[in-house]
C-alpha cells in the first residue's frame, strides 16, 4: 500500500502483516493451509484403511528401518527450528542472518529428500513397487505427497533467497518469506503425524 | 495519471479484436470476472440443457432407440458433471465476484491475480472434459464416478473426468479462499460482522464450505487417477484395495456441494425478497444462525447417500439423524422469508417471481429430502426416480431458482441496463411450470419403481403417461431458457439504462454507486452505519452514503496474462496425462509433454514471483471527471 512506504520500515515490528496486501497473504495463506490439512487428512485416512492390506507385497513389519526414519525426523524438526531463527532475523531487518537461516533450512530440506529416496530405494529393491499392493500405492502417495510438498518448499524458499539479495525486507517481501516459513512448519507438522501414524505403528503394527 | 495507466488507455483505444480478447483474458477487475464467469457457466448450462433434452426425448415413449447403451450413459454422465461443476458453480461465483465486494464497500477482492487464474483454470477444466466428445468418447460413469467402474471398465472417457474436474477444481479453490480473506479483511469501515448482507455472509460460509470440501474431491480424483493411469490399487480388491472409500471421499465433498450451491441462492433470495418487499429482512440474525449451522451440518450426513452400501444400523441411525436435523435451520429460513413478505410492499419483478417461486419449490425438495433421511424407506427410494426429483426440486427450483432471481436482480449493477421485464416474466412462468410438469411425475415414477440412469423401459411397466408428461415440461424449461437468451440480446441492444439504484429500492451498498461501477467501485470507502445501510442513508433523506475517508488518489492492480498462461500450463499437463493411457506406444511422449506443462506451470509462478506488481493510481482529478460523468 502507498501508504506504509512513507513510513521508516524498520519501525514497524511486523513487517509481514504492516500492509493490507500484507494482511491478506497472512490470512489467505493460513486458509490454504486449513485446505491442505484436509487433503493430507484424506489421504491419512485412506491410507489407514488399506495400510494391512499387504496382497502378496511386503508388510510395514519386514521393511521400516526406525534409525532411517528418525534420522530424517530429526532432520526435519531441527528444519523448523531454523526457519523460525530466519522470520526472526527478518522481523529485526537482519537480512544476512535470515538469509543464512533459510539457506539452511533448504540444505536441511534437500538432505530429507535424500533420505526419502535412498528409502523409496530400498524399498523398490525388496519388492514394494508402487503398484505391488493397496498398502504400497495408498502409502507410497502419502508419503510422495508429503515429498513433493517439500520439493516445492525446497524451490520456494530458494527462488525468495535469491531474489532477496536484490530486494531485500520491504512490506512487500516480508510477507513472502513469513508465509514459505508458514508453510515449511505445515509441512513438518505433517511430517510428525507421518513418523507416528506410518512409521511407529508400522513397525509395532498396531 | 501514471505512465502505467496511460498505457493502459491507449491501449484500450485501439480497437479490434485482438484488443479487445487481451483485455478479457488480462483483466483481474472482480467485475469483468464475474461477466467471465457468467458467460462461461452461461455457456456449459445451455450444453448441459441441451443434454438434458436428448435424455428427455429418449425417455418419452418406451423402448425409444434414440440414444442407447452406453452413449445414453455418455449424455447422462456429461448433464449431471457440467451442470453440477460447470453450470451452477461458476454461474454462484459469477454472482459472488459481481455483488460481494461491492457489498462489503471494497475496491476490489483480496487477490485479484488469483481470482483471474481461478476462473481460467474453471473453464479450460470445463473445456478439456466437453473435449472428450470429440477424443474418444465422453465419460460415462455416472456423475459420481464410482470405483472400480470409472477405473477399470471404462475406456478414457474417465481421464477426461478426472483431469478436467481437478483443475477446476483447483479453481474453485482459489475462488473460495480469495472470497473468504476478502469478506474477513476488506470490509468498510462499520460494515461489523453481524451488519452484512445475506449475500456476502452465505457466500463466506459457502467458501468455507469449498475451503474443506474441495480437497477430499481432489484426493478422490487423484486415487482414481492414478489407479487409472498408473495402475496403483486404491479401489482394486484383486490387490487389496477398498472401492467403498471412494464412496466416503466423494460424499464427504459431494454432500456439502449442495450446500455449497444452494447457500449462495438463499443468500440471493434473502436480498430479493427483502427489497421488494420494501422491508428489511426479518429475523436477520437468525438467518447467520441458521446459515452457519446449515454449514457445519453439512459436513455430518454425507453417509446418507451411502445408506445401501450396508454400513450398519448405528451409522445409519446416527447419519439419518443428523440429516433430519438440517431441516430445522433450513425452515428457520424459510419462515423468515415468508415473514419478510408479510405486511411488505411486495413487488412483484420477475427476480421476485423467481424468489416467491423458490420458496415452494424448495420446501418440496426438502419435504422429500427428510423422507429419504429415513433408512429403512431410503432402501425403497435409493437409485429410482423418486431421488432425481428431490434433487432437482433442490438444484433446480433452489439452486436455479435462486441464480436466476438473482441474475434478473443484479443484471442492471452488472451491465447498467434492466432486462426486459414483460420477456423475464414469460421466462418465469415457462420456466417454473415447465419444471414443475418435469419433475413432479419423477416422484411418482420412482414410487411405482422406475429406476435412474437406465437408458428404456417396457411398454407395460406404468412409466408411458407420466415420462410423456414429464419430457413435454422439458420443453417448457428449454422455451424459457431461449426466451431468456432472447431478452439478453435485446437488452443489450436497446434496453432501458439503469440508474445507480437500478430499482429505486436498494438497501445495500451496492445500489450506492453507478450502474455499472466505474473500475475503483466507490470513489470514498463508504461508512456503515448498520444493516441496510444505503436504506438508512435515504431515510435519513441522504443521497450518497456517507464516506469514511477523503476523496483522494486509488492504487489498482495492473491487467496480467499470466493467470491465464498458467491455466494453459495445467491444461497442457492434463492432456499429457489424458493421452498417456491411450496408447502404450505415445505413453512416454505423452508423460514428458504433461511433465513440460508441470515445469512451464512453475516457471510462470516464479515469474510471478519475481515480477511484483506496481500497480496504477486512479488521480483525484480523473476520479471526480469520472463520477460527474456517471451521473
Amino acid at each position: 500500500m502507498s501508504g506504509a512506504n512513507h513510513v521508516d520500515i524498520r519501525t514497524l515490528s511486523h513487517p509481514e502483516t504492516a500492509t493490507l496486501e500484507g494482511k491478506n497473504k497472512f490470512l489467505g495463506f493460513w486458509f490454504f493451509l486449513g485446505g491442505e490439512t484436509v487433503l493430507f487428512g484424506t489421504l491419512f485416512a485412506t491410507f489407514i484403511a488399506l495400510r494391512n492390506r499387504v496382497a502378496t507385497g511386503p508388510s510395514s513389519q519386514e521393511l521400516f528401518s526406525l534409525p532411517l526414519t528418525f534420522l530424517s525426523t530429526i532432520i526435519l524438526l531441527v528444519s523448523s527450528l531454523t526457519s523460525v531463527f530466519a522470520v526472526l532475523a527478518m522481523k529485526e531487518y537482519k537480512i544476512r542472518q535470515m538469509q543464512l537461516w533459510f539457506w539452511l533450512t533448504v540444505v536441511l530440506g534437500l538432505a530429507f529428500l535424500g533420505l526419502e529416496i535412498t528409502e523409496f530405494k530400498e524399498y523398490v529393491h525388496e519388492g514394494l513397487g508402487y503398484t505391488t499392493s493397496a498398502f504400497s500405492s495408498s502409502f507410497y502417495t502419502l508419503v510422495g505427497t508429503h515429498g513433493c510438498h517439500v520439493l516445492f518448499g525446497v524451490l520456494w524458499i530458494s527462488a525468495l533467497m535469491i531474489q532477496s539479495y536484490k530486494k531485500g525486507i520491504t512490506t512487500v517481501t516480508a510477507p513472502k518469506y513469513y508465509v514459505s516459513a508458514l508453510y515449511w512448519h505445515f509441512i513438518d507438522v505433517v511430517w510428525v503425524f507421518i513418523f507416528t501414524i506410518v512409521y511407529l505403528l508400522g513397525i509395532l503394527g498396531g | 495519471m501514471t505512465a502505467n495507466a496511460h498505457a493502459l488507455a491507449a491501449y484500450n483505444q485501439r480497437k479490434g479484436f485482438l484488443s479487445w480478447l487481451w483485455t478479457w483474458l488480462s483483466t483481474v477487475d472482480h467485475k469483468r470476472i464475474a461477466i467471465l464467469y457468467l458467460f462461461g457457466g452461461g455457456l456449459f448450462f445451455v450444453i448441459g440443457g441441451i443434454e438434458a433434452l436428448l435424455i428427455r426425448i429418449q425417455l418419452a415413449v418406451p423402448q425409444n432407440d434414440f440414444l442407447v447403451g452406453s452413449t445414453y450413459n455418455e449424455v447422462v454422465t456429461m448433464h449431471g458433471t457440467t451442470m453440477i461443476f460447470l453450470a451452477a458453480m461458476p454461474l454462484v461465483f459469477a454472482m459472488m465476484n459481481a455483488v460481494v465486494p461491492l457489498q462489503i464497500g471494497a475496491r476490489d477482492v483480496a487477490f485479484p491475480f488469483v481470482n483471474a487464474l481461478g476462473f481460467w483454470l474453471f473453464f479450460l477444466g470445463g473445456i478439456v472434459l466437453n473435449t472428450s466428445w470429440f477424443l474418444g468418447g465422453a465419460p460415462a460413469g455416472g456423475w459420481t464416478a464410482y470405483a472400480p467402474l470409472t477405473t477399470e471398465f471404462l475406456g478414457t472417457g474417465s481421464d477426461f473426468y478426472l483431469l478436467g474436474l481437478q483443475l477446476s477444481g483447483a479453481g474453485t479453490l482459489m475462488g473460495a479462499i480469495n472470497f473468504m480473506v476478502t469478506i474477513i479483511n476488506m470490509r468498510a469501515p462499520g460494515m461489523t460482522f453481524m451488519r452484512m448482507p445475506l449475500f456476502t455472509w452465505t457466500s463466506l460460509i459457502t467458501s468455507t464450505l469449498i475451503l474443506f470440501a474441495f480437497p477430499p474431491l481432489t484426493v478422490g480424483f487423484f486415487l482414481e487417477f492414478f489407479d487409472h493411469i498408473f495402475h496403483a490399487n486404491f479401489f482394486n480388491t484383486a490387490k487389496g484395495g477398498n472401492a467403498i472409500i471412494f464412496e466416503h471421499i466423494f460424499w464427504i465433498f459431494g454432500h456439502p456441494e449442495v450446500y455449497i450451491l444452494v447457500l449462495p441462492a438463499f443468500g440471493i433470495i434473502s436480498e430479493v425478497v427483502a427489497t421488494f418487499s420494501k422491508k428489511r429482512l426479518f429475523g436477520y440474525t437468525s438467518m447467520v444462525f441458521a446459515t452457519v449451522l446449515i454449514g457445519f451440518l453439512s459436513f455430518m450426513v454425507w453417509v446418507h447417500h451411502m445408506f445401501t452400501v450396508g454400513l450398519g444400523p448405528m451409522a445409519n441411525s446416527l447419519f439419518a439423524l443428523a440429516t433430519m436435523t438440517i431441516a430445522v435451520p433450513t425452515g428457520m429460513k424459510i419462515f423468515n422469508w415468508l415473514f419478510t413478505m408479510w405486511g411488505g410492499q411486495i413487488h412483484f419483478t420477475t427476480a421476485n417471481l423467481f424468489a416467491v417461486g423458490f420458496v415452494p419449490t424448495f420446501v418440496m425438495g426438502g419435504v422429500t429430502g427428510v423422507m429419504l433421511a429415513v433408512p429403512s424407506a431410503d432402501s425403497q427410494y435409493h437409485d429410482s426416480y423418486f431421488v432425481i426429483a428431490h434433487f432437482h426440486y433442490v438444484i433446480i427450483g433452489g439452486v436455479v431458482f435462486g441464480l436466476l432471481a438473482g441474475l434478473f436482480y443484479w443484471w442492471p449493477k452488472m451491465f447498467g441496463k434492466i432486462l426486459n421485464e414483460t420477456l423475464g416474466k414469460i421466462t418465469f412462468w415457462t420456466f417454473f411450470i415447465g419444471f414443475h410438469l418435469t419433475f413432479f411425475p419423477q416422484h411418482f415414477l420412482g414410487l411405482i419403481g422406475m429406476p435412474r440412469r437406465y437408458f428404456t423401459y417396457f411398454p407395460d411397466e406404468g412409466f408411458n403417461t407420466w415420462n410423456l408428461i414429464s419430457s413435454i415440461g422439458a420443453i417448457g424449461m428449454a422455451i424459457g431458457a431461449i426466451v431468456l437468451v432472447i431478452n439478453i440480446v435485446i437488452t443489450t441492444a436497446k434496453g432501458q439504462k439503469a440508474a445507480g439504484d437500478a430499482w429505486g429500492i436498494g438497501r445495500t451498498l451496492e445500489w450506492s454507486i453507478p450502474s455499472p461501477p466505474p473500475e475503483y467501485n466507490f470513489a470514498q470507502t463508504p461508512l456503515v452505519k448498520g444493516i441496510d445501510t444505503f436504506w438508512k442513508e435515504k431515510m435519513e433523506g441522504n443521497k450518497k452514503v456517507t464516506p469514511a475517508e477523503p476523496l483522494g488518489d486509488i492504487h489498482m492492480p495492473n491487467p496480467t496474462i499470466l493467470p491465464f498462461l498458467m491455466s494453459i500450463a495445467l491444461t497442457i499437463a492434463a492432456y499429457g496425462f489424458i493421452f498417456a493411457n491411450q496408447t502404450s506406444a505415445s505413453r512416454p511422449l505423452c508423460l514428458v509433454i504433461a511433465a513440460f506443462g508441470i515445469g512451464l506451470m512453475l516457471l510462470l509462478m516464479l515469474i510471478h514471483s519475481i515480477k511484483d506488481d506496481p500497480g496504477f493510481h486512479y488521480h483525484k482529478e480523473e476520479i471526480i471527471e469520472i463520477e460527474k460523468g456517471a451521473e
